[in-house]
């Protein structure tokens, strides 16, 4: 437990500071976009109603949401300027949360200023003030308060909304929560959730005690204050200074096998003399546009979802083939390397209660077609929406009764206890031999195949000295042994590390190639 | 422009040349024309709406009239920035208006301050606040006060303090005394008065209590729908026969006065 504990705060410094810097910039952005705005729409109602208007609509949009629609819009401008914009990582994460942190930060802003007693403003007119000496001698100052209490609220909200900016890739507090949803590994989902809310209650509290301080005209309280939040900021901000070098970075997709094979990849680099950081919990559809804008270097991913997604193809054709064709497409489309297939296949794999294997004697899809509209079906959070289900359901007629969607996690947990009969189970997973689940045959090969490869992003293709450090790793990996190190990380008792079962699995590769 | 005059010289003249002001359909100020002369104590008295503060603020271009124009010593207020303008006249009104956020010996200086005297001028200007502090009777422990630690009566002797800092020769005052208890505001105006003598200001006074005017003034001017009504020295308005809307203000003090001095004699009459 003390092991665990101290894993997870190993993580903490580095996530705390990434987090504090992406906060802290959205933050400072919104205050400089929001503090003109406020000053023009205090003193014009119109333009008062259009930008509250505009900011209350913003607000209504969930945050992940948010977040997710930054990529592509910010894709469709990198083409639109011919490339350059990163449409993954800070930039997007900075983005989405400045727009969240304008509402709170403006509604403030213009209730001040518009609140400031008539006979002060009446005054400063009679004496002669200027529209600038009038803001800055006597607007500015009474509506201060009111302005700090916006950026207290906006802080608190962005610190939190943060930890949803893992999920484009950008590295914060959610890290730990993302990856500990996913692997079950809940000191590393109560680390990341107690360093970010302290980090909301510490900004908070200083705030606080800022806003009451100029209320109360207490000048040393509000300096005070404000020197330690600075302090704070300085820490965070050192090693953004202290320059990256060459650090490779391993993007993963959000579960188990992803994590294990990035930090595989990840230590073979590091062996070579790279510096290596993960992305983990990128997205199907993002990653891939990932490599190829040189957002991420490495990763691994499956025959099968490249030709859907990235390829739009739904022609069964041979799993060697299909390989053969992804890499050409990739290099000739988007100068991404297919270096290799790692050797296994992690396919959709419709998964059944061993009972109700034998009692209804289930062992094929088509058997499953018989009895489906007595089954409830569990699925992935994606699976439902991509073409593999719509290929399926053309092959063979099944109608469910009812169809749920689960982080991965939990999707075999509810096959177990019954909440669900069938899964869309992924054929690497440990937990299918674990819980003794029985695979259903596709007898038809309506399911495309799914190897697992690894694609290089264009920057680093050329790098001899990258691509030899990894391509031992091609053909190396066994099904038996994904499977096995997935169920380090996956099982319920006697949990791993994805790096601890990382190199486990390198282990095995070393036998492998000893024998 | 001969505002800034030194305490003892006189104000400037103000002329006003057929100014109007409409909001929409409705006319504030009517085609008024007026001399005012140098060193005069002038009351605009008339009864809520009768146009007498929107006269008064087109003086100082708080607000600028749809027509006509206006003079201060020769000059027309339009040749300058409105900020210029204000800053070499002083402005007294109602609802005081003190900065809470600073503290009397700043608010009294603010004029200074927007006049560009730097940090290096300090001293001269707490000298200043110090000699304004004595002039509207005020205790100098005050200076360093804020002013919601004062009463509306003190504050409103800040408000005078910090109108005359930067010593104009013209002052508007626009209801001064109206929010301060009747003790309170007979010892201010009478105070006032003095000051206006000694500084040798013009000064014009807006308020809707004839009393207050016929003890202040030495000329007053009778508003009504935009319009002078009448236009006399407090002896003429007594006398009677400068028209029904003087006439019908005069009453009141006049009535309230016979009232008490009926009652007094009353009771003289109880106590011998």
């Amino acid at each position: 437990m003390t092991e665990a504990w101290k894993q997870a705060f190993t993580r903490v410094p580095e996530l705390l500071a990434a987090h504090v810097q992406l906060s802290f910039s959205a933050l400072l952005l919104a205050m400089a976009l929001c503090l003109p705005l406020a000053i023009w729409a205090a003193r014009t109602p119109k333009v008062a109603a259009v930008i509250l208007g505009f900011a209350s609509l913003i607000q209504t949009i969930p945050a992940l949401a948010l977040l997710a629609l930054f990529y592509p819009v910010l894709l469709g401008l990198s083409a639109l300027l011919g490339g350059g914009i990163s449409a993954l990582g800070f930039l997007p994460a900075l983005l989405a949360l400045t727009l969240y942190a304008l509402l709170p930060i403006l509604r403030n802003a213009v209730t001040g200023l518009t609140g400031v007693a008539p006979a002060a403003k009446q005054a400063a007119d009679g004496l002669g003030m200027t529209a600038a000496q009038k803001l800055r001698l006597v607007e500015a100052p009474l509506a201060a308060p009111t302005i700090m209490a916006g950026i207290r609220t906006a802080a608190v909200w962005t610190i939190g909304a943060a930890t949803l900016s893992t999920t484009v890739g950008q590295a914060s507090l959610g890290d730990l929560i993302f990856a500990g949803l996913q692997t079950q590994n809940w000191t590393l989902v109560l680390t990341g959730c107690f360093a970010s809310a302290g980090l909301a209650i510490i900004v908070d509290l200083l705030l606080g005690l800022i806003e009451r301080a100029i209320r109360e005209r207490r000048k040393i309280i509000a300096w005070g204050a404000t020197a330690v939040i600075g302090i704070g900021l300085a820490i965070a901000l050192l090693p953004a200074l202290g320059g990256r070098g060459d650090v490779v970075v391993i993007g993963a997709k959000g579960f188990s096998e992803q994590f294990i094979l990035a930090r595989l990849i990840g230590s073979r680099l590091e062996k070579a003399g790279y510096q290596v950081r993960y992305h983990d919990g990128l997205g199907s559809a993002v990653v891939f546009q990932a490599v190829a804008a040189d957002d991420i270097d490495i990763y691994v991913d499956y025959s099968g979802t490249i030709w859907t997604n990235q390829m739009k193809r739904t022609d069964p054709v041979p799993a060697d083939d299909m390989v053969r064709e992804i890499a050409k497409w990739s290099a000739s489309k988007y100068g991404v390397t297919m270096l290799g297939a790692l050797g296994f296949e992690n396919t959709y794999a419709f998964a059944v209660r061993p009972e109700d294997a034998a009692s209804k004697q289930l062992k094929t899809l088509d058997d499953l077609a018989r009895v489906s509209s007595d089954f409830a079906f569990g699925t992935d959070l994606e699976f439902l929406e991509r073409p593999e289900w719509a290929m399926v359901k053309a092959a063979y007629p099944i109608e469910f009764k009812e169809a749920r969607s689960f982080n991965p996690t939990f999707m075999y947990p509810a096959l177990s206890s019954g909440e669900v009969d069938v899964i869309s189970a992924f054929s690497s997973d440990g937990r299918i031999a674990a819980n003794g689940f029985v695979v259903l045959e596709d007898g038809k090969g309506a399911v495309p195949s799914y190897e697992a490869m690894l694609l290089v992003a264009p920057r680093r293709s050329g790098d001899d000295k990258f691509v030899n450090a990894i391509k031992p790793l091609v053909g190396a990996i066994t099904v038996e042994n994904m499977r096995e190190a997935n169920y380090k990380v996956d099982r319920e008792t006697d949990k791993q590390s994805p790096r601890q079962a990382a190199r486990w699995l390198d282990e095995q590769l070393k036998d492998g190639k000893d024998q | 422009m001969a505002m800034n005059s030194t305490p003892s010289a006189s104000g400037p003249a103000i002329s006003l040349k057929s100014i109007s002001r409409h909001y929409g359909a409705i006319t504030a100020v009517d085609n008024v024309s007026l001399e005012i002369a140098a060193g005069g104590f002038v009351a605009l008295v008339g009864l809520s709406g009768s146009g007498k503060s929107t006269l008064l603020k087109m003086i100082n271009r708080l607000v600028d009239p749809s027509a006509g124009e206006v003079l201060i010593a020769d000059e027309n207020v339009e040749a300058f920035d409105p900020h210029v303008l204000r800053r070499r006249i002083g402005y007294v009104f109602q609802n005081i208006g003190l900065f809470p956020h600073m503290t009397i010996a700043r608010n009294i200086a603010i004029g200074l301050e927007l006049a560009g005297q730097k940090n290096g001028d300090r001293d001269g200007r707490q000298e200043r606040v110090a000699e304004l502090l004595e002039l509207v009777e005020l205790p100098q422990e005050m200076a360093n006060r804020m002013p919601h630690q004062l009463s509306g009566g003190q504050q409103q002797r800040v408000g005078v303090a910090r109108a005359l800092a930067t010593r104009p020769g013209l002052m508007l005052m626009d209801e001064p005394f109206g929010a301060l208890d009747p003790v309170t505001r007979d010892s201010l105006a009478g105070q006032y008065k003095a000051l206006h003598e000694k500084l040798g200001l013009t000064t014009i006074i807006v308020t809707h209590d004839m009393a207050e005017a016929l003890y202040l003034a030495d000329r007053i001017l009778v508003m009504e729908d935009g319009q002078i009504k009448a236009d006399a020295t407090p002896a003429e308005l007594l006398s009677g026969g400068v028209g029904d809307e003087a006439e019908a203000l005069v009453a009141i003090p006049r009535a309230q006065a016979a009232h008490l001095i009926a009652l007094g004699q009353t009771d003289g009459r109880k106590s011998t």
